[in-house]
């Protein structure tokens, strides 16, 4: 046993398989970056519209309407929300220590679920300046209020004399999850089937809803918080061997903790406001890149957000085009794509799966 | 005098302006481009068929499943749920749709791409069908077409008023019920088509506690004593046979249950509100009469 000897960990060893998952990682977002501009189910080319801007020529209505204002938003903010899920899912698990940990365990996803409820069902009941005001916008921000709101009050319930418990918040995220889906069990029963079926498909996630409004809100929240997590990997390290040994090994633990959870609270609620439920990412994109590049927070936390860009993209691209002119809900494909990845890869290294 | 002269062009100013405040009433509101048209809602397709004007159909929502041939063009999605792309992918010159469209980001999308939509109203009643019909005889640019169509519709609406307003027996109380999934009832309170179709039908909503669709608890059906239980008939469907319906404990206290009053009608048909609409409350006026 060498667990003393910090600088023996195995994972130290791993650094620089992380560094290349960089580079690979970084290709493969580009790549997929590019395909999810030139597919569509309209027969819109990324290519002949480049050659006609290059040529100083104008280009058709439609074809701005379909590159800027349908796939470009889309592209930005599929990148947003799947890394936001990602990273959060990488330190939620380290934070917690838990492999099964996810932002939807905090309670977050239900409170934004239940401010989406909320809309939907009672939206038509909110005095009509708030509505005209907000219009379009106005789902988002109540998802995203339901989501700090439930933090807030997770971290409040789970803090005493300036000592958050990890173990109290774990549970406490439970129960407060589980009230919160009550609350919007009574709205849904409240609801009529025209309001279901939309609570439903929101439920499923989708990136279609994107536009540049709701990204100049979403993204700089979202890039700030994954800035904020993609520092802790350092911490999250120290905190993997408990945090008694973090504190000795000089890690501020509760700055750690306190900014895990402002981190992941504001990327997942922001995610989650904009885009509905898009569940699976932030599992198993971590665990993966643990299984082929080491349990290192340090460049874990940024090749996550690079795979569960790219993986979220190439959903999205199938979910478009796959029973075009409609759309299928993205929540359905990245499970669909992902989970038999993720059943393959853990058969084949079948006990490397330790935390 | 200037006052009088001040009158009378006040007069005439006011004479122009109801002239002008009725023209639009009167003339097509619009003219629209209807070479390529994306119809949303069951009865939209319905009435664009009717109206022999199919031939301009370039895509259909998934509600639109009437007439057969309507299933062959391509299917949009769910019209709460559309996409953005799909919709321009079609190249619509029009959209019809029925109100509740959306989500807003994506009609947000096809306005900026300059894509025309009309809503037509879709209220559950005999004048809702009838202004459906204008709507988009007007939208299609074939008014007169409408009117034979609208007056077609109107004359057999009137039909079926006539034999309930003759009805001798007194009027019938149906509990409409959606689903019996897993011995839960799924009924229809107001303000839904079938309660629309029932009161057409010259029957009675045996539930008027709420609006929309809800689960029953087992006391509020006893308490409704319907008369007749109406459902909708889908393929496959084995759970909703009278044996099965009226063995549930709350349903065997009431008068359909002991006569075994289940009336099940194609769900399009019975609560699609276009113009198959006087067909349904006929052939549900029928059976109702039977049952006395």
């Amino acid at each position: 046993m060498m667990a003393s000897d910090t600088t023996a960990l195995p994972f130290v060893d791993r650094r620089n398989t992380a560094r290349r998952a960089h580079l690979v990682l970084g290709a493969l977002l580009v790549l997929v970056s590019l395909a999810s501009l030139a597919v569509g189910a309209s027969g819109t080319s990324l290519w002949g519209a480049l050659m006609k801007l290059a040529q100083g020529q104008p280009l058709t209505l439609t074809e701005r309407v379909v590159l800027w204002d349908i796939r470009a938003p889309r592209l930005v903010m599929g990148i947003c929300v799947g890394s936001a899920l990602a990273v959060s899912g990488a330190v939620m698990q380290g934070l917690f220590r838990n492999p099964l940990a996810d932002p939807g365990i905090l309670g977050v996803t239900s409170g934004a679920s239940l401010g989406a409820v909320s809309i939907i069902v009672l939206g038509a009941a909110l005095p009509a300046a708030v509505q005209s005001t907000l219009g379009a916008g106005l789902l988002p921000v109540a998802a995203f209020l339901g989501a700090w709101g439930s933090m807030l009050l997770l971290y409040r319930v789970s803090t005493r004399a300036g000592r958050t418990s990890v173990a109290t918040m774990l549970l406490a995220g439970i129960a407060l999850g589980a009230l919160f889906a009550a609350f919007s069990g009574i709205l849904i029963f409240l609801a009529d089937d025209m309001q279901l079926r939309e609570l439903t498909f929101w439920s499923l996630g989708s990136l279609a809803g994107a536009s540049w409004l709701k990204l100049t809100i979403a993204a700089p929240v979202i890039l700030v918080s994954l800035v904020l997590a993609c520092s802790l990997g350092r911490g999250l390290n120290g905190l993997a061997l408990g945090e008694a040994a973090a504190h000795h090994m000089g890690i501020p633990v509760e700055r750690t903790k306190t900014l895990a959870i402002l981190a992941v609270s504001a990327a997942t609620g922001t995610a989650v406001a904009i885009s509905g439920g898009i569940g699976f990412i932030g599992i198993v994109v971590p665990h993966l890149l643990r299984l082929a590049t080491g349990p290192d927070h340090r460049g874990l936390l940024i090749n996550a957000g690079l795979l569960g860009a790219s993986l979220l993209l190439a959903a999205d691209m199938v979910a478009r085009v796959v029973v075009a002119p409609a759309e299928l809900p993205i929540g359905i494909l990245t499970a669909l794509l992902g989970s038999p990845v993720f059943l393959w890869i853990l058969l084949r290294k079948r006990g490397l799966v330790d935390m | 005098m200037r006052p009088v002269i001040k009158r009378r062009t006040l007069m005439q100013a006011l004479a122009t302006t109801a002239v002008a405040c009725a023209l639009p009433l009167t003339a097509v509101a619009e003219t629209y481009d209807t070479s390529r048209v994306v119809a949303i809602g069951g009865a939209t397709t319905e009435i664009v068929y009717a109206l022999g004007e199919a031939d301009r159909l370039v895509a259909r929502d998934s509600t639109s499943a009437y007439p057969a041939e309507a299933l062959d063009l391509p299917d949009i999605g769910y019209m709460r749920a559309l996409a953005a792309e799909g919709v321009l992918s079609v190249e619509p010159t029009l959209i019809l749709t029925e109100p509740g469209a959306g989500p807003p980001e994506t009609i947000a999308v096809l306005q900026a791409a300059s894509v025309p939509m009309v809503v037509v109203p879709a209220p559950y009643s005999a004048e809702g069908i009838l202004a459906k019909i204008t709507a988009i005889g007007d939208a299609l640019g074939v008014p007169d077409k409408a009117q034979v169509l609208a007056d077609d519709v109107r004359a057999a609406l009137d039909d079926v008023a006539a034999q309930v307003g003759g009805d001798e027996a007194a009027p019938k109380r149906v509990l409409f019920v959606l689903s019996t999934q897993g011995g839960r009832i799924m009924a229809s309170g107001t303000n839904t088509a079938a309660d629309g179709i029932i009161a057409l039908a010259g029957g009675i909503n045996a539930i008027d506690q709420f609006e929309g669709y809800r689960q029953l608890t087992a006391e509020a059906i006893s308490v409704a004593a319907p008369d007749v239980v109406l459902m909708m008939d889908r393929e496959g469907d084995h759970s909703a046979t009278p044996e099965a319906l009226f063995a549930m404990p709350e349903m065997a206290t009431t008068p359909a249950a002991q006569s075994g009053a289940l009336v099940r009608m194609d769900g399009l048909l019975l609560l699609g509100f276009g113009p198959r609409t006087p067909q349904a409350a006929q052939a549900l006026h029928d059976v109702l009469q039977e049952q006395s």
